[in-house]
């Protein structure tokens, strides 16, 4: 429904444009993507721009998310910054403190172009609304975190299928050693992973006021829930060898170590998947989704990746531009040319719905990709599940690495880390709260 | 008697005026500036901020981990201004006795310092790299010995090397041109009273490098605390649990990642004084023992 309205605009849109001068509205789009990806991006403008000819996308690569809010806000300060931003979700606390962007519901209705919201999948919209409902931003490369697992290994251990709880986890770890397996869990701290998805997929608070959402008064709260037993399980796993640290600092990359057929699980993002294929594995392997523990009624994980934002201070035309382009690639032809040169997943549930159908995911190399799909609309998203909004929010993560890693390596306990990292983080968070006195998420 | 004095011309800021602009411009301003939002709490998308008076230093100051981070920027600087001007010298001596393919060594010994540094970070990642770079060859013989994301001091003696490396070259000129200076006549009559090559340095030579040894030893330091990021970021990213955190590296994390505008405002402060009185310390104790002749 969405890609059909949204073409139907465009239609209408190159109509009039066809009538008018040769002189293409330009607007800038600054994003964060590198590498192959980066060029997914620069190829998407390439194709905005060919399908149309009253706007022109000017896309300029920023070096990754970090740096292209950096860049941002340093040209917002000096008026010189661009109409779309694409940013990651731990990023954008400011921008939405600030007020300085325009949602992107309000843009598409002022500009007259229809987007059917209520077919993003809710995992996806909840996370990228306001509280009434608005869209902030606008959703498009969409992950959500799965564990990646080597299926031959697995079978010399006498293992067919892999487990969805971490019990389970525990009992292929141990048969994997035993099956002469050095390496079962390549592990790598990540508080994407082992914190915000691990307490979304149990349903634990991160922090307090609904993880934030209800007031900048919020206090993290993952020093007393299930998040230390399993951090304290990590780290005996670690000790007893059914686990091995594996970052890059310590010589080896989980990913490569998995590639490479040394360890037999590792944790990163269904955006990895791509990338893995292209890798070429010498051995079968597949995904499934992030374990729970026994007990546990396992709720929905939500999406990690970017969204784009459109900026405030910029002219009508440029508006009008930036929800052309908006509205391009919310298409389904559009969804799938990103899909197809990436591992990240569709957004709507049209699009998801006709990829199924074509039989997109029963074909190489994109069988079972859409396990993401399961993980992230297991359950409708509550109160616990909708996502964090936390200000500070990278300092946080970087606590809660530091805090870990120090317990890793023995020199704190685990509890005493995340008690450190909770009361360091707190100080973050009041000091974002005064940064913005009186104030509340939109 | 005649006095030398120059009459007032409009020339004179005429040409001071560029300069003086410049300064202005990528110093006193921004400086001025962080001064003002150290003192505040300064929202990163513009729209105001609060003064909140010396909360950001009382913050800074009474974080553990900070001063954990001004002791190790400490031990970085002092590690890396030694080992370099240690190396420098003694490379400069050398080429200065002009030993075979001299011209050669002069060269390649000035290159490092044209490298970037988040360059030298990276060419010493193949280095230090626990699992592929040359240190990974003891891990061979002992296995997990050498890891520089859980042994802190393995991971400071990392970016003191490469850090050092960076700086040899520097120094390196310097000791040279002041070696080259050093009339040969000096050195001569010292050989011929009998002085071995070992002797004219250590009596001859070095003390006439004195100045030479003030003004690098100025530079070095200042320059390990403000220059190093680069180095940081490729080889630890401020790891394993902040070892390696230097003050410049916590300025740009808190700053820039993580929009703590007024936070690395007041550390930048903090760093500029350290800096200024470190330097005031070296000119006021150390510069009594340099003879300038």
């Amino acid at each position: 429904m969405t890609q059909k309205l949204a073409t139907a605009t465009l239609v209408a849109l190159a109509a009039t444009a066809g009538t008018a001068s040769a002189e293409r509205a330009k607007f800038e789009y600054w994003y964060g993507l590198t590498g192959d990806l980066g060029a997914v991006v620069a190829e998407t403008c390439n194709r905005f721009n060919a399908s149309q000819d009253q706007y022109e996308a000017v896309c300029v690569g920023q070096d990754g998310y970090e740096k292209a809010v950096q860049n941002t806000i340093a040209a917002f300060r000096a008026g010189k910054h661009p109409t779309l931003l694409q940013s990651f979700d731990a990023g954008t606390a400011d921008l939405m403190m600030s007020g300085e962007f325009y949602p992107v519901t309000k843009l598409m209705a002022d500009t007259g172009v229809t987007i059917d919201w209520a077919d993003y999948f809710p995992g996806i919209a909840n996370y990228y609304s306001s509280k009434s409902g608005e869209f902030f931003s606008m959703p498009w490369n969409s992950s959500t975190p799965v564990y990646y697992w080597n299926k031959d290994l697995f079978a010399k251990a006498g293992l067919t299928e892999a487990p969805i709880t971490w019990e389970g986890m525990e009992a292929a770890f141990k048969a994997l050693k035993t099956a002469g397996v050095d390496c079962p869990y390549a592990y790598a701290p990540s508080s994407w992973i082992d914190l915000e998805q691990f307490s979304m997929a149990h349903g634990v608070p991160v922090a307090s006021n609904n993880n934030g959402y209800d007031g900048l008064d919020s206090e993290l709260l993952f020093n007393t829930t299930l998040h230390v037993q399993h951090m304290e399980n990590i780290k005996r796993w670690l000790d007893e060898g059914l686990a091995q640290l594996r970052t890059p600092a310590a010589g080896k990359s989980s990913r490569d170590s998995f590639v490479e057929g040394e360890c037999a699980v590792f944790f990163s993002s269904i955006a990895d998947h791509n990338t893995v294929h292209k890798l070429k594995p010498a051995f079968a392997w597949d995904v499934q989704i992030i374990p729970t523990y026994e007990g546990v009624e396992r709720k929905n994980t939500v999406v990690g990746g970017a969204s784009l934002w459109v900026l405030s201070g910029k002219t009508d035309e440029e508006y009008k531009g930036a929800a052309a382009y908006l509205a391009f690639i919310a298409t389904k032809p559009e969804q799938q040319f990103l899909l197809e040169n990436s591992g990240y997943i569709p957004v709507t549930k049209s699009t998801y719905e006709a990829l199924k159908a074509e039989g997109f995911y029963d074909k190489e190399p994109y069988i079972n990709r859409d396990i993401a799909m399961k993980s992230l609309t297991w359950t409708e998203p509550t109160p616990l599940t909708r996502g964090i909004r936390l200000g500070s929010f990278i300092q946080i993560r970087a606590e809660w690495t530091a805090e870990v890693e120090a317990a890793l390596a023995g020199q704190k306990t685990m509890k005493e880390a995340l008690d450190t990292a909770v009361a360091r983080g707190n100080d973050h968070l009041k000091r974002f709260a005064a940064t913005y006195p009186g104030k509340s998420f939109p | 008697m005649r006095r030398a004095h120059f009459k007032f011309s409009w020339i004179v800021p005429l040409l001071l005026a560029p300069q003086l602009l410049v300064i202005f411009t990528f110093f006193y301003w921004p400086s001025a500036q962080a001064l003002y939002w150290a003192f505040t709490l300064e929202q990163p998308w513009g729209g105001g901020n609060t003064w909140v008076g010396f909360d950001n230093f009382r913050k800074v100051l009474s974080d553990p981990y900070y001063w954990g981070s001004v002791r190790v920027s400490v031990i970085y600087a002092l590690a890396t201004t030694i080992l370099a001007m240690g190396m420098a010298l003694t490379l400069a001596l050398f080429v200065d006795r002009q030993l075979a393919g001299y011209r050669v060594w002069r060269i390649g010994i000035i290159w490092p310092y044209a490298v970037a540094a988040p360059a030298v970070g990276l060419a010493f990642q193949f280095v230090f790299n626990p699992g592929a770079g040359i240190f990974s060859y003891i891990n061979t013989i002992s296995p997990g010995w050498w890891d520089l994301s859980k042994h802190p001091w393995q991971a400071v003696t990392a970016i003191v090397i490469a850090g050092a490396w960076k700086q040899v070259s520097y120094s390196f000129i310097f000791f040279l041109a002041a070696l080259q200076a050093i009339p040969r006549s000096l050195t001569e009559a010292a050989a011929m009273d009998g002085a071995r090559p070992l002797r004219r340095m250590i009596d001859l030579q070095l003390p006439l490098l004195t100045p030479t040894f003030f003004f690098l030893l100025v530079i070095n330091i200042t320059d390990s605390f403000t220059d190093s990021f680069g180095i940081v970021d490729t080889l630890t990213g401020g790891g394993p649990f902040r070892a390696t955190d230097l003050m410049v590296y916590k300025i740009y994390s808190d700053g820039f990642r993580g929009f703590d505008y007024s936070g690395a405002a007041a550390q930048s402060i903090i760093l500029m004084c350290l800096v200024m009185a470190l330097t005031f310390i070296q000119f006021r104790y150390i510069e009594r023992r340099v003879h300038y002749t």
